[in-house]
């Protein structure tokens, strides 16, 4: 019987050929729409966990309650004993301290006076020992345009932007112009080793990437820091484990009623990104719900038009003696095949179409220039397991749901008439 | 009817011979300028910032002229030791002995804190004449530390102050003001200011102690402490120059 409908579905393309088409384009579209999501938000998220948030961080309570500002006014005091006791209590985690502060940089001229100034957004960073994991986390190397990394204190690297601006070349000394820790403006020299380009528009407007080190001394921040980073060692984020790991920290080591006690966040928790990927969860269950919708209502009439054209063919069979219930079962199981067809091709021009976004990406960073979050500037998309039977699930369920209503004709159909509509 | 005729002339009366024992807000402003303003003041000083985190102590002497020139060099804690800032007009220069640089600042900056004090560059590096910026109006009478006072309520006559509006207290005897509410435009509480220690200094009353709270700001405000304080001498214009801060 099978081998029947199958055969059928082939020999009569004016009974298949269009809601295969629909299926496959709407299949189509759920998994390109769905690689490109999981894309763009695995992108953001990895962004935001090597430059902002890592899998979990800590930060004093009253720096967690005014974080966008970035105030280090707040920060955590007695790093190196905190990180100490955390390389103890979570040894499975590789712990890192952070400083990110504001600054101005100033170009001196022959004078010594002021000939250019560029405002910066210092991101300070272990660059200098030798167990640092910063430089690959990061991916310092491979941004790196030109010159090369900071070899030895006092080295810096800056955009290449900031670095154009600036008129700079590699080796100028330039003057940070920022506050300490204490709120006194502070000055200290540096020099430009080099400068890079990291992908991410709201790092590489004015980025600085300065040794921890010498923010530390720079800033006043002896044994501080403003947040202290935790990264999974496989380097994939787990909420769950990040969840537990938050639990256990704030209730040994956090106080609720000391402002300046270390809290611990996990990613999610952080830069709402939990609520931007509920978000996209929910649009995606929203995109699924609507395409199963408009489809059932295509493919209803299709049904419709092509139990038309089939009148001759289901009268025949109907009084010939074949079961109402039998026949409509078959046209069920015949639009099963449909929609197994066509969403086997949906999903591989989706794919496809998914996998020219993954490998050449979409370079958006014009649209980019001003945006503050944590966001890669060339868009990608990623084909994940789900991705290869994400689309068969509306596109079968519309198939089969649209055949149901439109066959529900069969069971109109009057013996006593048949022949007598058959005669036409 | 005629007896409240009578009370009502009796109250009209007495409020307008109340108003009448007022002095004008702008005589008040005149005495008060004349103590705590003057053609020229070096002031060794220092700050105390009561940070919501620890106390910090800085020590200063600054050379001001008016509101258009002023040079601070900080002496103390040996982190700050040496640093000179130079403001003339709305031009702001800051010289650090570390990196043997003279870095230009932004002209906004001057309304910013200065080392995480409660005070702006504005309120430490500028001597305006109250009278030059506000108009005046005498409110009330009240006590501060047993000393009466007038209270007045200065509304600015421009628009470039810092604080559009000002309620202080003046010692009636001595026209210094022992308490003062600085507002912004809109009305917002910015900062409060008690002055204390009022001696008699070259002829005028000056307080020297100011305790400055910022009411934007956590911790419990700073207390700027007059070390030493000359009037109207005779100050030398080159330490008015780019070139004295790398002296």
């Amino acid at each position: 019987m099978i081998t029947f409908i199958i055969k059928g579905i082939f020999r009569d393309k004016h009974r298949s050929l269009f809601p295969v088409i629909i299926v496959a384009i709407g299949v189509m579209l759920t998994v390109f729409l769905h690689c490109y999501i999981t894309g763009f938000m695995g992108n953001m998220v990895d962004t935001n966990a090597r430059f902002s948030t890592g899998h979990v961080k800590i930060m004093s309570r009253a720096y967690a309650e005014n974080a966008d500002q970035i105030p280090i006014d707040l920060a955590l005091i007695g790093v190196d004993e905190l990180i100490s006791n955390l390389k103890i209590e979570f040894p499975d985690m590789i712990w890192v301290k952070r400083i990110r502060f504001g600054g101005l940089l100033d170009v001196p001229d022959e004078k010594s006076e002021t000939k250019a100034q560029g405002a910066a957004m210092g991101l300070a960073v272990d660059l200098l020992s030798e167990k640092s994991t910063e430089i690959e986390r990061l991916n310092i190397a491979k941004a790196l345009i030109q010159g090369s990394l900071p070899k030895k204190r006092g080295e810096i690297l800056i955009s290449d932007e900031l670095f154009s601006k600036l008129d700079l070349k590699i080796g100028d000394s330039v003057t940070l112009l920022s506050s300490t820790m204490y709120g006194s403006m502070t000055l200290q020299n540096f020099v430009v080793s080099g400068t890079i380009v990291f992908g991410v528009a709201a790092m590489d407007r004015g980025a600085m990437i300065v040794d921890i080190t010498d923010a530390q001394a720079a800033l006043d921040m002896t044994d501080a820091a403003g947040e202290i980073l935790g990264y999974f060692a496989n380097d994939i984020y787990d909420d769950e484990k990040a969840s537990k790991l938050a639990q256990i920290f704030n209730k040994k080591f956090s106080d609720e009623h000391n402002r300046f006690s270390p809290v611990m966040q996990k990613l999610r928790d952080q830069n709402e990104l939990a609520s931007m990927l509920d978000y996209v969860s929910v649009m995606i269950g929203i995109f699924i719900s609507v395409f199963v919708l408009v489809m059932s209502m295509v493919l209803w009439n299709a049904g419709l038009i092509g139990g038309l054209r089939r009148f001759g063919e289901i009268g025949v069979r109907l009084a010939i003696g074949e079961d109402k219930g039998h026949l409509y079962r078959l046209m069920i199981v015949e639009s099963i095949f449909v929609g197994l067809i066509g969403s086997v091709f949906g999903t591989i021009i989706g794919l496809g179409f998914s996998y020219i976004l993954q490998t050449k990406g979409l370079d958006v960073g014009e649209y980019m220039k001003d945006a503050t979050l944590m966001m890669p500037n060339v868009l990608r998309a990623n084909i994940t397991t789900p991705a290869y039977f994400i689309g068969f699930i509306p596109g079968l369920i519309a198939t089969v749901l649209g055949t149901a209503l439109s066959g529900i004709g069969i069971y109109k159909r009057q013996t006593a008439q048949l022949f007598k509509e058959l005669e036409v | 009817m005629r007896n409240v005729l009578n009370i009502k002339i009796i109250l009209f009366l007495s409020i307008t011979f109340a108003y009448a024992q007022y002095p004008s807000g702008k005589s008040i402003l005149e005495k008060i300028d004349q103590n705590m303003s003057s053609t020229n003041r070096i002031v060794t000083s220092k700050m105390i910032i009561h940070g919501s985190r620890n106390i910090r102590t800085i020590e200063s002497r600054s050379w001001v002229q008016g509101t258009d020139k002023s040079f601070t060099e900080y002496l103390s804690p040996v982190r700050e030791k040496g640093t000179k800032m130079l403001k003339l007009e709305d031009n702001l220069w800051m010289y650090s002995p570390s990196t043997d640089r003279t870095i230009q600042i932004s002209g906004h900056m001057l309304r910013q804190s200065v080392m995480g004090s409660d005070l702006s560059y504005e309120d430490m590096l500028e001597d305006p004449k109250m009278e030059n910026n506000y108009d005046a109006e005498v409110l009330s009478e009240e006590t501060i530390d047993e000393r009466s006072c007038w209270v007045l309520l200065l509304t600015a006559k421009n628009a470039d102050v810092a604080y559009q509006t000002r309620k202080i207290w003046v010692d009636q005897e001595r026209y210094v003001p022992l308490k003062e509410e600085l507002f912004a435009k809109s009305g917002k509480l910015l900062k409060r200011l008690t002055l204390s220690n009022i001696t008699e200094i070259e002829g005028r009353w000056f307080p020297f102690e100011m305790t400055f709270k910022d009411m934007l700001k956590t911790g419990e405000g700073t207390k700027f402490v007059i070390k030493e304080i000359q009037f109207d001498k005779n100050i030398p214009a080159y330490l008015f120059s780019k070139a004295a801060l790398r002296k």
